[in-house]
């Protein structure tokens, strides 16, 4: 793998590495870096300062503003600068929760939401609040029909994902926006995984509140925003100085957001382009691991982000097929419980109804734009059934627990 | 996963994995939490495990334990193979990330229920823990 420094000069990092863990985060860019740089070193004025210094670096902020409003359809004074995807989705939830609870205590979300929205919401849930978590049909999909059914007079927000970070399922958001503003109810969506993938308007949308973050899209990481619509009733989630219009207090950090806007400017200026060689390798990838014996795929088959593969194994653990991956160069992730910190398996491939005995197996291949044809050979030849499986064969195992069940 | 340049080793390179036929003890255990599961087959002379294999589908610390547990109970008595225990297993293995502690148990757990398999064959009361 070719990483470019800041000069632009390609390094390889280690030798021969295949990185498909592009949904956890991904490399920024050389030309965030040179965007970044110059706010890094002699612009490092403080945007809150009337001196030129600080104005040079309001202008960036400013400027990386307007590059976030016109990705997604906004207007500049929609656009509040955030440390990442999680403060987003915390500020959306509670701020809207908090501000509006004279109207109500109900919240709409579904099963399948990072845990940025599900824990904020089961504290909200402790917090006299309550929360419906919506089902999801076996590819992931939240329905419009059930959403309708679950809305009461008292429901103040719905937050339904745009994408999901595991199985990559696009959720009908265009229908859930419409249900929303019918009703009257604010609606967000975590859009972390969609941008740069999926081509986002708020206004079509009807959405009231979008969360982002700018190490998913070749931005730098502890950086993301929250699109505010205009006249939303929110309350502020840090208290402190007076930046971004007094509703997020913090000097800004300049350097992040100014890579932010041009991360995303290129990340959503490419979409079509980059979307189809993306879609290339994900059709290939999943279809010569179906081939395999006992392979599942999760997620949907047509309406899924076009960097994302998610396959269950039947007979390998997934920390396992981590591991052997990794020795062999290869980065990417799992849903099975014993490679997280809960010792859960994965919430979302659970609420897709995955089998409890067989969640255990899955191996997520996020595709990125540093990914080639080549990549994808090669980690095809790894995963091999010749490869791994007689080295793994749990089979019969697998088979007689299963049946002792 | 945090793990030390031995378990990476037993993992990739497992000792004692297979099963034998016409054993004279398996003992077959699932950890419910996390999902790993182990069968062992046990090879008994006299009070001596001769051989032992294993089949555990599971994590890294899984599969390293099992293969680390079987190497220290080959060729010793079916009692001190019993008291074999799983934090015995991690240190052979120069630790495990506190958070996998529970996947060695998978071994310890396999043992016992191999040997007590062994001992009902044989007409013996079952040991307890
Ligand atoms: C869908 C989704 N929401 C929120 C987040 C959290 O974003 P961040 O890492 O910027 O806090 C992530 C990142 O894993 C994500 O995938
Ligand atoms: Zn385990």
């Amino acid at each position: 793998m070719i990483i470019h420094n800041c000069e632009g000069v390609g390094v390889t990092v280690e030798n021969m590495t295949i990185y498909m863990d592009n949904s956890a985060t991904t490399p920024v860019r050389k030309e965030v870096v040179e965007e970044m740089i110059p706010y890094l070193t002699e612009n490092f004025g403080n945007p809150s300062s009337i001196y030129d210094l600080g104005k040079t670096s309001k202008h960036a902020v400013e400027k990386a503003r307007k590059r976030v409003a016109y990705a997604i359809g906004a207007e500049e004074n929609e656009i509040y600068f955030t440390s990442g995807g999680t403060e987003s989705d915390n500020w959306a939830i509670k701020g809207i929760a908090f501000a509006n609870r004279n109207k109500g205590k109900h919240i709409i979300t579904s099963s399948i939401e990072h845990h940025a929205v599900l824990h904020a919401c089961k504290w909200l849930e402790g917090q006299g609040f309550e929360v419906t978590y919506l089902p999801v049909d076996k590819y992931g999909m939240v329905s419009p029909e059930d959403l309708k059914n679950v809305i009461r007079d008292d429901t103040i927000l719905i937050s339904i994902m745009l994408a999901n970070n595991e199985i990559g399922t696009i959720q009908p958001v265009d229908q859930i926006g419409k249900i929303a503003r019918e009703n009257r109810i604010y609606f967000h969506t975590d859009a972390v995984q969609a941008i740069g993938h999926v081509p986002i308007d708020v206004q079509k949308m009807n959405i009231d509140l979008l969360s982002l973050s700018g190490h998913k899209f070749q931005g730098p990481k502890g950086c993301g925003a929250l699109y505010i619509r205009k006249g939303t009733k929110i309350e502020i989630l840090l208290h402190g100085g007076a930046q971004e219009r007094k509703r997020r207090a913090g000097t800004e950090n300049v350097p992040a957001i100014a890579g932010l806007g041009k991360a995303i400017e290129l990340a959503v200026g490419e979409i079509g382009e980059s979307d189809k060689t993306l879609l290339e390798m994900r059709e290939r990838l999943i279809k010569d691991l179906l081939k395999i014996p006992k392979t599942h795929l999760n997620g949907h088959p047509i309406k899924r982000l076009a960097n994302n593969v998610n396959v269950t194994f039947e007979y390998i653990e997934g920390e396992s097929l981590l591991l052997l991956l990794n020795a062999k160069g290869v980065f990417a992730s799992t849903g099975s419980a014993c490679n997280s910190s809960s010792l859960e398996p994965s919430h979302v491939l659970t609420a897709c109804g995955v089998p409890h005995e067989i969640v255990h197996g899955s191996l997520r291949l996020s595709l990125g734009k540093m990914n080639t044809q080549e990549d994808v050979n090669t980690v095809l030849h790894q995963l091999d059934q010749k490869i791994i499986y007689p080295h793994y064969d749990f089979k019969h195992l697998t088979e007689s627990i299963l049946k002792s069940e | 996963m945090d793990y030390s340049a031995k378990v990476m080793d037993h993992f990739s390179n497992p000792r004692n994995m297979g099963s034998i036929e016409n054993s004279d003890g398996i003992g077959e255990v699932g950890n419910a939490k996390c999902g790993d599961i182990m069968k062992i087959f046990l090879k008994v002379e006299g009070d001596r495990i001769a051989d032992v294999k294993f089949q555990t589908f599971g994590c890294g610390a899984a599969i390293a334990s099992s293969s680390m547990a079987t190497e220290l109970i080959k060729g010793k008595t079916l009692e001190e193979a019993w008291k074999l225990s799983n934090k015995a297993v991690a240190e052979a293995l120069d630790g495990l990330p506190p958070i996998k502690m529970h996947c060695s148990m998978l071994a310890e757990e396999a043992i016992h229920e191999a040997i007590n398999d062994h001992l009902r064959k044989k007409g013996l009361e079952p040991w307890n823990d």
